[in-house]
């Protein structure tokens, strides 16, 4: 959505905001790959807050703290917004795969001590990627034919003569042909990654050393998925790649509770209304090898084919009446939650649905914690929908970004592609003065927050054994679990699939979340790190979609192209003792939560350290009932302001495009939020009236 | 703190708005006085329809403006042509969308859409059904718009299998909902009729001489759609059984037999000359052209209900002319034709007979059965079934209770009579605030029973004391009861219908809480009324018993009227007649 690569200085703010308030692409952050603009260094000299790094609790807090007046700086050394909680188009997702294969580059080390005035020392901060870098064990698979794709069906011959494997003579046809058709796919390969992206000698050293004939993997999937379903039409790498535009791939994979604190500020702030959302539309689970739905709403339970009724007035039951807090689980505290699920006379469908499904807790998680969770799920169901879960079309990625925007709207100025090489501690009261940023220039600032990324290892508190998150993403060419409609948004929890293995959590996304393009779906796993993110989740890859180490998994949806990689979980950061000046604050990147909660905490908790007396992110006002300069009506501002008048001026001019810009182009996506889920149907209706009319 | 963005202070919102309103409020006024006085100078020109689209599309319940607009649309229809008129009502259909998202509830527009609808030249049903759907998928209870669909289905003869997925996809999206379940019953018995074959006798009828059981109607549903709406409607009720769309729709599946009309039974005595007639159900014997037969001689005679409050009643009588069947000699055969309903019913009086009667031994089962009836036991069985496992994880929901009664009466009324109390029981604990609902209704369980036990007797005699009794009702089945002992009740009254009772010799009601006895009037043969213990307490009370002319014994030991100064003497004058007084 910010198509914008930075705005850096008061001249600049105003003119870029324009074109990006006009609308110019408000699609997907497809031009996140802008060649840097020749900044000058001509930054204001001095801020409340400068904020290094863009990740969501960055972004709250930028956004909360511009709100209120504060006059914000908000930078990030990449090129593209939300850091570690970016989503990113196909081609730009090889990209990033590319850098994190590269080697970093050492960093200069530059000398800043003529900017340091009496009693002041220099805090260096680690611009290096090497170094701060949460990503590793990038791994990438592609399973999809490198052949341009064929306008017309697909010839005949091929198929039958796959059907017909059986026979020896016909298989060495095969072979015969899957070499051919390798070798082709080979040429293409070097050219595609020569010319297009990121599919670095990485990618085919990872696949060469995971399967075990890479050479005929491709083609015996090919053969195979023709065999089970000849009919439809498959969706080749160049395919992908032309058509990257319309992927939308967060790094991180999180839904957001829609009584959850990040719904919840969303609503305060007026924030949502720069973001659209869809409601999950099911919860599915893994069980004895079949993906089931899992009936958590009312009308879920009443729908269910696979409950008794006997079992449904259990479930329903056990869902009603665990909402408050009785004598009897208390007597349970401490015992596993499992324990007590089993005393309730819940079947064994019923316990696994409750324990991991609903609670998605495990199995020797205590009773009081399985029931808070359990409470917070069913609290969010029915708000907007049959989930409890909401996300944002076009991405997670994006909802930093809203609050970026909403950081701008209120004065904030933005810098991509810019860092802060290091701070200026005043020695004696242990407060960082000022920082100096990647240009050289020192500005100062009352506070400084960073991503705890852009902190040595030696300055952070982490706790100990370090913890990381494996996460892969799949694009694949059908829904796990196929039902009437193909735009199904499913949660689906997979309980360990053996002792010892992650639960993991599994999102699949359609096409009409604007993730993935027409034909496919956007899977997300993630889990909590055993091993690597490849050894933690290509076994339950392998057995739930098609891949060409599955066996007769014909029926599975089958795994055009994967990627694996492992992130450091944001949980990890400890919330003191940290070795930095008093007024410097860190935020952590994504956990391993499914929810937001971590990040707006964190961002409230550094918001009301600085400033206890104001409200946090308090709604926007209506653009009327905003004074302009124009108008005879504010006469309150005296003379002596000028200047800060004129920086008032400025912000209301990007008030009112926005505001503008907002009638233009999203008229009624206001408060959707608020309409308990009619909101979206609603729009969908007006629409539809307006057209027939 | 500086840099904030100014806003305005409450108070000068408060004022633009006001303002704001202000300026809206004397368009509005301006606009619908030039309105009102078009109207009254019957003006209907274009301007007038476009004032009255102004006003209603910012207040679309103004009832007299879419009267207004449908005068100048009847209007326009004479002097435009087809495709003008078209234009013009397809213009009104979407002004009227407008409307209703101003108010998707409003009665006027959706009568207007449903008016213009209808006159429209070449109406394109299928959009209006898919702005129904629209409309339901945003709030699934809005009745307006279930009843304006309905319209539309009709007009445009939608296939019945299709509506009824609708309801499926409704039901499935939200199952309490009326709407949606009553929309079910109506489509079923279209979709899946009962099979026109006569049900096979299911239970062995007691008496033999029944005519065949009354089970011909349209609105009933094949056995094989039953049982896959029975496993549909357990889903709900055992999801949320506190739910009562889903219930309400079970009982509606589990059957309501409508009783064959008919003359039930006729009763000639000689003494008194008179004829009474009982019928299956309430009617107004001067009206239905009921005929009297007297050994081929159509009589002339006056028909009256048992009690001046009546004007409908299930038992007429009527006075015979004086001496037609007096001699005691003679044999006499009456017949009772009901002209309206194609019916009749014979009765002889022998010679030496004082009394005669003709009747079906009404008290088969199907008489109480109509609750709940008409499927096979052996499928009310496994119901009781299912209901009763639900009961089990939910004791105290009364939903379950009710049915499980109701299931209980359909089934063996008298075998289950014990678990029948034990659940009223439960019942009054758990829903206090229905108490004397579940004391009415078990009421008329027992009194069901005792008249069944009665006719199983063959006696005249119905006994049904210390059953915790608060009403009395199936009066109409008591009409050849000579004997009643309604003794150590909770009876407050003898109500009207009590006067149905027309052979009645004694009355015994002692120990009840009973104040008044309109009830026994014109009873014939009332010889012996014991009200011990009972609440009447002032001598007007007693009033109707005067009415009873061979009323001899009076117990009135423990009521209040007792204390009343010369109650003696006022009682004598009174009621003449009784010798044997007890006070």
């Amino acid at each position: 959505m910010l198509g914008l690569d930075s705005f850096n200085i008061d001249s600049v703010v105003i003119h870029t905001i324009s074109i990006f308030f006009s609308g110019v692409c408000l699609q997907s952050p497809c031009s996140l790959l802008f060649e840097p603009v020749t900044l000058q260094p001509c930054l204001p000299s001095e801020f409340d807050v400068v904020i290094l790094g863009t990740g969501l609790a960055e972004s709250v807090v930028a956004a909360a703290f511009s709100r209120v007046g504060q006059r914000v700086l908000h930078v990030d050394r990449r090129s593209y917004y939300a850091a570690n909680w970016a989503s990113f188009t196909f081609n730009g997702l090889l990209t990033w795969i590319q850098q994190h294969h590269e080697e970093s580059q050492p960093e200069e080390a530059q000398d800043w001590s003529s900017l340091l005035e009496e009693g002041e020392e220099l805090i260096y901060l680690s611009n290096s990627k090497s170094e701060s870098d949460s990503i590793s064990n990038v791994q990438v698979f592609s399973f999809t034919s490198e052949e341009e794709e064929e306008e017309e069906a697909p010839s005949p011959d091929p198929p039958s003569i796959a059907e017909e494997q059986t026979g020896g003579a016909e298989e060495d046809a095969v072979k015969e042909n899957s070499e051919t058709e390798s070798a082709d796919s080979k040429e293409d390969d070097t050219k595609e990654k020569s010319e297009a992206t990121a599919d670095g000698d990485d990618e085919e050293q990872a696949s060469q050393t995971e399967g075990e004939e890479p050479e005929a993997d491709q083609p015996t999937t090919s053969a195979a998925q023709s065999q089970s379903e000849p009919i439809k039409k498959k969706i080749s790498y160049p395919q992908l790649l032309k058509e990257g535009r319309r992927f939308n791939i967060d790094l991180v994979s999180k839904l957001m509770y829609s009584r959850g604190s990040l719904v919840d500020l969303l609503i305060k702030s007026n924030v949502s209304r720069y973001a659209e959302f869809k409601n999950v539309t099911r919860i599915l689970t893994y069980r004895h090898g079949k993906v089931q739905q899992v009936p958590c709403s009312r009308a879920d339970v009443f729908a269910s084919r696979q409950l008794s009724v006997v079992e449904k007035r259990k479930l329903m039951r056990f869902l009603t009446s665990c909402m408050e807090e009785t004598e009897e689980q208390q007597a349970y505290n401490g015992r596993p939650y499992l324990e007590f699920l089993c005393d309730q006379q819940l079947g064994d469908n019923l316990q696994d649905f409750l324990l991991h499904s609903i609670a998605m807790v495990t199995e020797d998680t205590p009773t009081e914690e399985g029931l808070t969770s359990t409470r917070h799920f069913l609290r969010c169901l029915g708000r907007y929908g049959n989930t409890p879960f909401l996300f944002p079309v076009y991405g997670l990625g994006e909802i930093p970004q809203c609050f970026c925007r909403m950081c701008a709207v209120f004065g904030g100025i933005y810098c991509l592609r810019h860092s802060v090489n290091c701070l200026v501690m005043d020695k004696e009261t242990n407060r960082c003065k000022a920082v100096i940023d990647s240009r050289g220039q020192r500005i100062s600032c009352s506070h400084f927050v960073v991503e705890e990324g852009y902190v040595g290892a030696d300055r952070k508190q982490m706790a100990t054994p370090t913890r990381s998150l494996s996460r892969a993403v799949l694009i694949t060419d059908g829904s796990i679990l196929p039902s009437d409609s193909d735009q199904q948004v499913s949660m689906v929890t997979v309980p360990p699939i053996a002792a010892g293995c992650p639960a993991v959590k599994m999102v699949e996304l359609c096409s009409s979340t604007m993730t993935c393009m027409p034909g496919t779906y956007l899977v997300h796993l993630t889990c909590q790190s055993v091993g690597s993110a490849y050894e933690d989740l290509s076994p339950v890859v392998t057995r739930m979609f098609h891949t060409p180490e599955s066996h007769d998994q014909e029926n599975c949806p089958s795994v055009l192209w994967c990627l694996y990689f492992n992130m450091a979980d944001g949980s990890g950061l400890e919330a003191e003792g940290h070795n930095l000046p008093s007024n410097v604050y860190m935020c952590s990147g994504p956990d391993g939560g499914l929810g937001h909660e971590h990040a707006i905490k964190q961002a409230e908790s550094i918001f009301q350290k600085i400033l206890p007396e104001e409200d946090f992110c308090p709604p926007a006002p209506n653009p009327e009932d905003i004074i302009y300069d124009g108008d005879n009506t504010s006469s309150a501002m005296g003379g002596e302001e000028e200047e800060k008048e004129e920086t008032e001026d400025k912000q209301e001019k990007e008030e009112k495009e926005d505001k503008q810009e907002e009638k233009e182009e999203t008229e009624d996506k206001q408060e959707e939020e608020e309409k308990d889920g009619a909101g979206e149907m609603e729009k969908e209706e007006e629409q539809t009236l307006q057209t027939e009319e | 703190m500086h840099g904030r963005v100014k806003l305005k202070s409450t108070a000068q919102q408060e004022e633009e708005k006001k303002k704001e309103r202000e300026k809206k409020l004397k368009i509005y006024v301006a606009t619908r006085d030039a309105c009102f006085s078009k109207r009254k100078e019957s003006i209907c020109d274009d301007e007038a329809l476009q004032l009255t689209q102004q006003l209603l599309s910012s207040n679309p319940d103004f009832a007299t403006l879419w009267n207004y607009r449908r005068e100048i649309l009847m209007h326009l229809e004479t002097v435009k042509d087809e495709d003008e008129i078209q234009k013009v009502y397809i213009s009104e259909l979407s002004f009227l969308e407008s409307c209703l998202k101003v108010n998707p509830k409003s009665y006027g527009s959706w009568h207007h859409r449903g008016w213009v609808s209808a006159r429209l030249p070449r109406p394109d049903w299928a959009r209006e059904l898919s702005l129904c759907d629209r409309c339901l998928s945003l709030d699934d209870r809005n009745f307006h718009c279930w009843d304006y669909r309905r319209m539309v289905v009709k007009m445009s003869g939608v296939p019945v299998d299709q509506e009824l997925a609708f309801t499926d996809r409704l039901i499935g999206s939200n199952f309490s909902n009326y709407s949606s379940w009553h929309y079910r019953s109506t489509l079923l018995p279209l979709l899946h009729p009962e099979s026109p074959e006569p049900p096979s006798p299911c239970r062995e009828p007691p008496h033999s001489s029944l005519p065949p059981s009354p089970q011909t109607h349209s609105h009933r549903v094949c056995e094989e759609q039953l049982l896959k709406e029975y496993e549909l409607v357990q889903n709900a009720f055992f999801t949320d059984p506190n739910d009562q769309s889903a219930w309400f729709y079970y009982r509606w599946l589990l059957g309501r037999a409508e009783r064959e009309e008919m003359i039930s039974c006729v009763y000639v005595s000689r003494e008194e000359e008179r004829v009474a007639v009982a019928f299956s159900r309430p009617v107004n014997a001067q009206s239905v052209g009921l005929l009297l037969v007297l050994d081929g001689q159509p009589q002339r005679v006056e028909w009256t209900s048992v009690h001046p409050r009546f004007k409908h009643s299930p038992v007429w009588i009527c006075a015979l002319p004086p001496g037609t069947i007096s001699d005691i000699t003679n044999e006499h055969n009456l017949t009772v034709h009901w002209t309206e309903k194609h019916t009749h019913r014979d009765c002889a009086l022998y010679t030496g007979r004082s009394e005669s009667w003709c009747r079906d031994s009404a008290t088969d089962q199907e008489l109480f059965r109509s609750e709940l009836s008409v499927e096979k036991t052996s499928v009310l069985q496994s119901e009781l079934q299912s209901c009763n496992q639900l009961q089990e994880l939910e004791p105290l929901n009364k939903w379950c209770l009710l049915t499980i009664i109701l299931l209980m009466r359909a089934l063996d009324p008298l075998g289950y009579e014990k678990e029948t109390l034990a659940h009223f029981q439960t019942l009054k604990e758990v829903d206090s605030m229905r108490c004397a609902y579940y004391s009415d209704l078990c009421s008329k369980f027992m009194i069901e029973n005792t008249i069944l036990k009665m006719e199983y007797a063959e006696v005249r005699v119905f006994s049904i004391s210390d059953k915790n009794l608060t009403t009395l009702c199936h009066l109409d089945q008591l009409l050849l009861v000579t004997h009643i002992n309604l003794s150590s009740n909770q009876l407050q009254r003898l109500p009207p219908q009590f006067a149905m009772l027309q052979c009645l010799e004694v009355l015994e009601a002692d120990n009840n809480s009973i104040e008044s006895l309109e009830g026994v009037y014109h009873l014939p043969k009332l010889e012996e009324v014991l009200l011990k213990n009972n609440k009447i307490s002032t001598l007007a009370d007693l009033q109707p018993l005067a009415s009873c002319p061979r009323l001899k014994r009076l117990d009135l030991r423990g009521n209040p009227v007792t204390q009343t100064a010369n109650i003696e003497s006022e009682l004598a004058e009174l009621l003449p007649s009784v010798t044997d007084l007890l006070l």
